[in-house]
C-alpha cells in the first residue's frame, strides 16, 4: 500500500538545544505529484528537508523510500537514492560552461580523461526531452538566473534524481520566467518525477501543486489537496489566524520633493564599469516610490549611493534641497535619511550585540545614551529599547539582551524597522524588506511602510517581489542594466507589462 | 521555580564558564606535560610536574617565598600589559601579532633615554616616550590596514624584525663596553628607576616597584573601556561588523588606526615598565624579538578576550615559566617548563570547546527536568480527573 508513496518521512522529531525544530512531523509524496511544503520562516521547513538530505540525524522517526526503510546518513546517500535539491541560491561555478557545471562531481572519464561529448549528448536529450533549452556551450556567468535556475534542474536531470526538491525556487524570477518553470514542474512530474515544492508563496501552491502540507512552529499541521482548497485557508493553517492579503492605503498625496536623483552614476566596488548609469528621478513626501527590477541590475549599488555606501561616480543626490552627494554617511542618518537595508545581517546588525545595542546603533551618540565622560547611559538605553520593543511589537527570548544572533528573521527586520523608523525620517529607503520573511511579518512591515507614507513622509522601496511591488507602491521605476527604462502606474499596468521592462525586453524614453 | 533559574543564570555566566574551561585547559595542559614528563624519565616526573604547580611554595620560608612571589609578580606585568594590547586590538577584529615589535620598540626608547648621557630622564620620562614609539609603531600598522587594506598580521611581522634592528643599533650606544648588554640602570640613573613605594619592602624583593600595581589599574581601565563606554561600543561594534559600523556612519578607518594606537601603546608601556624596574638589561646582539608579545597572545587567549580574564591568565603562565627554573636539571632540560606551559597554552584553543560542552549538558539537563515536569504535570492531571 505505501508503495504509492516515493518518499515517507514518518513521525520525524528532530531537537535543537533549547527548541524542537521538528516535532513529529509525517510527509508523505506520491509518485508523480507536486506535493507543497507550506510553513513561515522558522516552521521547520529547511530543518526537514536537511533530515532527507542526510544533513541532520533525526532523534526520532524514519524515512521509507518505495515502502522500505532507508538510512540518509549525509548528501551523498541522498544523492544515491536519487533525491536531488535545488537550493535557493544556486550552486554553480561561475566561470565554467553550463555542461561543466552538470558534470561536476560525476564526470565521465576514461583513465582519467574527461568523455565531455557523451555527457553532451546526454544534457541536450535531456534538455530537449523536459522543454528547458539550455545551451551547454554558454557561460554561466553570461546566462540569465532562469537559465542557471535549469541548469541546476539539468543537474539532477541528469544524475538521475527521481525525488526533486526545490527551495524557494520563485524568489529570483521574473513572472514570465515563474510561468516557465511551473510549465517545466508539470512536465517532470509527467515524466515520473517526484517534486517537493517549498514556498511561502501562496498563488504559486494554487497554480502548481497537487497536494500541499503545512508546517507550523516544527509541528505538522495537516495535509489538503490543493484542488480542494483556498488560499485563505492555507493561510490560515500556516499562520493560525486569517491574514490580511491587501494592503490598505488611501490615495497617496504628494506633496514637496524630497529626494531629488540627477544622472547619478555609481561603479560597483572594484569595477570601473558603471552598475548605476546616468539614472534621474525625484521621490516626493507622501508618495511611495518602488524601483522595480530583477536582481542584479543596479538597485544595490543605487541605494549605496544614495546613503553613502559607495562614492558616486557622476551626477548629484539632493535630500530636503540640500546637496549631499559628498556628505559623510552619519551627516546624511542625522539629517533625515533611513535606510532599511538589503542585507540585515551584513549591514543592518551587529549580530554579537544584544538587541537593546543594536536598537541605538544609529543613535548611540546622543547625549542621552552617552555622558559627558563618554561612559555609556545604559538605564536610558534600557528604557529606550524596551518601550522600542514593545511600540514595534519585537519578540526575542530575553527582551533587551537578547543576543540579535538568536532572534527570528522576522523580530531581526522588526527591530531594524523600529529603530529606522523611530528616527523619524523625511526619507525612507527601504531595500527588500520583507525577504525571507512570514506572512505575519509582511503584513505589519507593509502597514509601517504605508503609515510612513501617511505621515507625509517620502519613501523609495526597493523590492524584488513583484506583489509587493503592486501593492505597495504609488509609482513604479523600472531598473535594467543599471538604467531606469520605465515608469508606470502600478493601477493601471499589469504583472505581465512590468516583466517585459523588467527583462528588458520594452523601455520608454523618459523624460524627468 | 525561581531558584531554579537562578542556579541556570550563573552557570550560564559567560565569565565563570570560561574560568572553569580556562582551568579545565590548565588541568588538561599539566596531565599532557606529566605524561611527557613519564616518557623522558619516569622517576622525576612527579616531583618535576610539582615544582611547576608550586613555584616559590616550594620555599619553606616565609620571607623566601614572599621574594620569589614578588619575581613573578613583577615579570607578570610586561606580560599583562602585551596581552592586554593583544585583546584590545582583538575585539577590533584584528590580530596584534606586532604586540612584541612594539614592546621592542618601548624598550628601545624607555633605556635609550633613561641610559644616554644626554637624557638620564627620570622615569616617568622615559615611560611616557616609551609609550609613543609602541603608539607609532601601532598607527604605522593599524593606517596601511585602514588606506591600504594590508593585512596587520603580515606588516606587524615585517615591522617586528625591523624594530629589533632598529633597537639593537640605537641601544649598542648605551651598552656595556665589556658585554652586549646595556648598561645597568642602577648604576647609571637611579632617577630612571620607577619607584617602589614601599612593595620592594614588603616582598623583600627590589625588583617590585608600582609597575605590579599600575598594570592592575591599566587592565580594569581597559575593561571599563570595552565595557561601559561610546568608544568601546564602536570599537566592538566595528570589530564586529565592519560593514554595520560603516552603514551607521562610523569612522571605522580611525577606530582601526585608534585601536592600533592604543593596542601599540599598551605593548610599549608594559616594555617601559618592565624594564625601568631594573630587573633585566638588554642584549643587543639577540636575534630575535623577545617571546613577551607572542606570548601575549596565548594569555589574552587564555584569559577569555576579558582584561579581567587576562590578569588570571597572565599571572598564571608567568608562574608556571618561573617555576620552570626549579625543575631538577640533572633530569631534565632547561626547556621542560617552556614546554609544558606551550602545552597549557596549546590546549586553550579548547577554552571554547569546553564551553560548548558546558552549554551542551546544562540543555541536555535543562531539557530532562522540562520533560519530567511535563511527565508529572499531566500525571497529577490524569490523577485529578479520577
Amino acid at each position: 500500500m505505501s508503495a504509492n508513496y516515493a518518499i515517507e518521512m514518518l513521525n520525524i522529531t528532530k531537537r535543537f538545544p533549547g527548541i524542537i525544530a521538528n516535532d513529529n512531523i509525517t510527509l508523505r509524496l506520491k509518485h508523480g505529484e507536486i506535493h507543497a511544503l507550506l510553513g513561515e520562516n522558522g516552521a521547520g521547513k529547511s530543518t526537514l528537508m536537511s533530515v532527507l538530505f542526510g544533513l541532520y540525524k533525526p532523534e526520532e522517526g524514519k524515512i521509507l523510500m518505495d515502502g522500505k526503510e532507508v538510512r540518509i546518513d549525509d548528501p551523498n546517500d541522498a544523492n544515491r537514492l536519487g533525491i536531488g535539491m535545488v537550493h535557493q541560491h544556486f550552486k554553480l561555478v561561475e566561470c565554467f560552461s553550463v555542461l561543466d557545471n552538470i558534470i561536476l562531481g560525476v564526470e565521465p572519464n576514461k583513465m582519467g580523461f574527461l568523455q565531455k561529448e557523451q555527457a553532451r549528448e546526454k544534457v541536450v536529450a535531456l534538455s530537449e526531452k523536459y522543454g528547458l533549452h539550455v545551451d551547454p556551450d554558454a557561460m554561466i556567468e553570461d546566462i540569465t538566473v532562469g537559465m542557471q535556475q535549469r541548469t541546476e534542474i539539468l543537474k539532477m536531470l541528469y544524475r538521475e534524481n527521481n525525488i526533486l526538491i526545490f527551495d524557494e525556487p520563485t524568489a529570483v524570477l521574473t513572472p514570465q520566467e515563474i510561468d516557465e518553470l511551473m510549465h517545466i514542474m508539470r512536465n517532470l512530474t509527467q515524466e515520473g518525477k517526484s517534486i517537493l515544492f517549498i514556498t511561502h508563496k501562496l498563488n504559486e501552491i494554487m497554480a502548481v501543486a497537487d497536494t500541499c502540507s503545512v508546517l507550523r512552529k516544527g509541528k505538522y499541521i495537516g495535509t489538503v489537496d490543493v484542488a480542494g482548497t483556498t488560499k485563505e485557508e492555507l493561510s490560515r493553517m500556516m499562520v493560525g489566524r486569517d491574514v490580511d492579503f491587501i494592503v490598505h492605503k488611501d490615495e497617496a498625496k504628494p506633496t514637496d520633493v524630497v529626494l531629488s536623483v540627477e544622472k547619478l552614476s555609481v561603479s560597483s566596488k572594484g569595477h570601473s564599469k558603471k552598475a548605476v548609469n546616468n539614472v534621474s528621478f525625484k521621490v516626493r513626501a507622501g508618495e511611495i516610490v518602488c524601483i522595480a527590477g530583477i536582481d542584479g541590475n543596479g538597485q544595490t549599488e543605487l541605494v549605496y549611493g544614495l546613503t553613502g555606501l559607495l562614492p558616486v561616480k557622476d551626477g548629484a543626490v539632493i535630500m530636503d534641497g540640500k546637496d549631499i552627494t559628498q556628505l559623510a554617511i552619519r551627516k546624511r542618518n542625522v539629517g533625515g535619511l533611513s535606510h532599511i537595508p538589503e542585507d540585515r545581517h551584513k549591514y543592518g546588525l551587529v549580530m554579537d550585540y544584544s538587541l537593546e545595542d543594536n536598537l541605538i546603533l544609529q543613535r548611540y551618540f546622543e547625549p542621552r545614551f552617552v555622558n559627558n565622560f563618554g561612559f555609556m547611559r545604559r538605564k536610558n538605553i534600557r528604557n529606550y529599547a524596551n518601550d522600542l520593543i514593545e511600540q514595534y511589537d519585537v519578540r526575542s527570548g530575553q527582551g533587551a539582551v537578547t543576543p540579535a544572533r538568536s532572534m527570528s528573521g522576522g523580530n531581526q527586520q522588526k527591530a531594524i524597522i523600529a529603530r529606522e523608523i523611530d528616527k523619524d525620517p523625511q526619507l525612507l529607503i527601504a531595500v527588500q524588506p520583507t525577504r525571507g520573511l512570514d506572512v505575519g511579518a509582511i503584513e505589519y512591515i507593509h502597514s509601517q511602510i504605508v503609515a510612513q507614507r501617511d505621515k507625509n513622509k517620502a519613501v523609495l522601496l526597493v523590492s524584488l517581489e513583484l506583489d509587493e511591488v503592486m501593492a505597495l507602491s504609488d509609482r513604479i521605476l523600472v531598473m535594467y542594466e543599471g538604467e531606469i527604462v520605465g515608469e508606470l502606474d502600478p493601477k493601471t499596468t499589469t504583472v505581465e507589462e512590468l516583466g517585459l521592462y523588467m527583462a528588458g525586453a520594452k523601455r520608454e524614453a523618459r523624460e524627468v | 521555580m525561581s531558584p531554579l533559574k537562578k542556579r541556570r543564570s550563573v552557570l550560564r555566566s559567560d565569565g565563570l564558564q570560561t574560568l572553569i574551561s580556562s582551568l579545565l585547559c590548565i588541568i588538561l595542559g599539566l596531565a599532557v606535560g606529566y605524561l611527557v614528563l613519564l616518557l623522558i624519565n619516569a622517576a622525576g616526573a612527579w616531583d618535576a610536574t610539582m615544582a611547576i604547580v608550586k613555584n616559590f611554595f616550594k620555599f619553606t620560608k616565609a620571607e623566601t617565598r614572599m621574594k620569589n612571589f614578588g619575581l613573578t609578580l613583577a615579570k607578570t606585568a610586561p606580560l599583562l600589559m602585551c596581552s592586554l594590547s593583544v585583546l584590545f586590538a582583538y575585539k577590533v577584529g584584528l590580530f596584534n601579532i606586532g604586540a612584541a615589535g612594539q614592546y621592542t620598540a618601548g624598550v628601545c626608547a624607555a633605556l635609550i633615554f633613561a641610559l644616554h648621557p644626554n637624557f638620564l630622564w627620570p622615569w616617568w620620562a622615559c615611560l611616557l616616550v616609551a609609550v609613543a614609539a609602541g603608539a607609532i609603531l601601532g598607527a604605522i600598522c593599524g593606517a596601511l590596514r585602514a588606506y591600504c587594506n594590508v593585512n596587520v598580521v603580515i606588516s606587524g611581522i615585517m615591522l617586528n624584525w625591523i624594530t629589533l634592528y632598529l633597537t639593537n643599533w640605537v641601544l649598542a650606544w648605551v651598552k656595556n663596553p665589556a658585554s652586549p648588554y646595556t648598561k645597568e640602570l642602577r648604576s647609571v640613573n637611579t632617577s630612571a628607576l620607577i619607584p617602589s613605594m614601599g612593595l620592594e619592602k614588603f616582598f623583600n624583593n627590589k625588583n617590585v616597584t608600582i609597575s605590579v600595581v599600575l598594570v592592575l589599574l591599566i587592565a580594569v581601565v581597559i575593561w571599563i573601556i570595552l565595557k561601559k563606554t561610546k568608544f568601546g561600543y564602536e570599537l566592538k561594534a566595528t570589530g564586529n561588523n565592519l560593514h554595520a559600523a560603516k552603514y551607521c556612519g562610523m569612522k571605522e578607518n580611525r577606530n582601526i588606526i585608534l585601536t592600533m594606537v592604543i593596542a601599540g601603546a599598551l605593548a610599549a608601556a608594559g616594555a617601559g615598565l618592565f624594564y625601568l624596574a631594573g630587573i633585566e638589561e638588554w642584549s643587543t646582539t639577540q636575534s630575535a624579538v623577545p617571546g613577551m608579545g607572542f606570548n601575549g597572545i596565548a594569555v589574552a587567549f587564555l584569559g577569555g578576550l576579558n582584561p579581567l580574564g587576562a590578569i588570571l591568565s597572565s599571572y598564571f603562565i608567568q608562574h608556571i615559566t618561573t617555576a620552570g627554573g626549579y625543575v631538577n636539571l640533572q633530569v631534565y632540560s632547561a626547556q621542560i617548563s617552556d614546554f609544558i606551559s606551550s602545552m597549557i597554552i596549546y590546549l586553550c584553543a579548547f577554552v571554547g570547546f569546553f564551553k560548548m560542552f558546558i552549554n551542551l549538558r546544562l540543555d541536555k539537563g535543562e531539557e530532562r527536568k522540562a520533560r519530567k515536569a511535563a511527565l508529572l504535570a499531566s500525571t497529577e492531571e490524569g490523577g485529578a480527573d479520577e
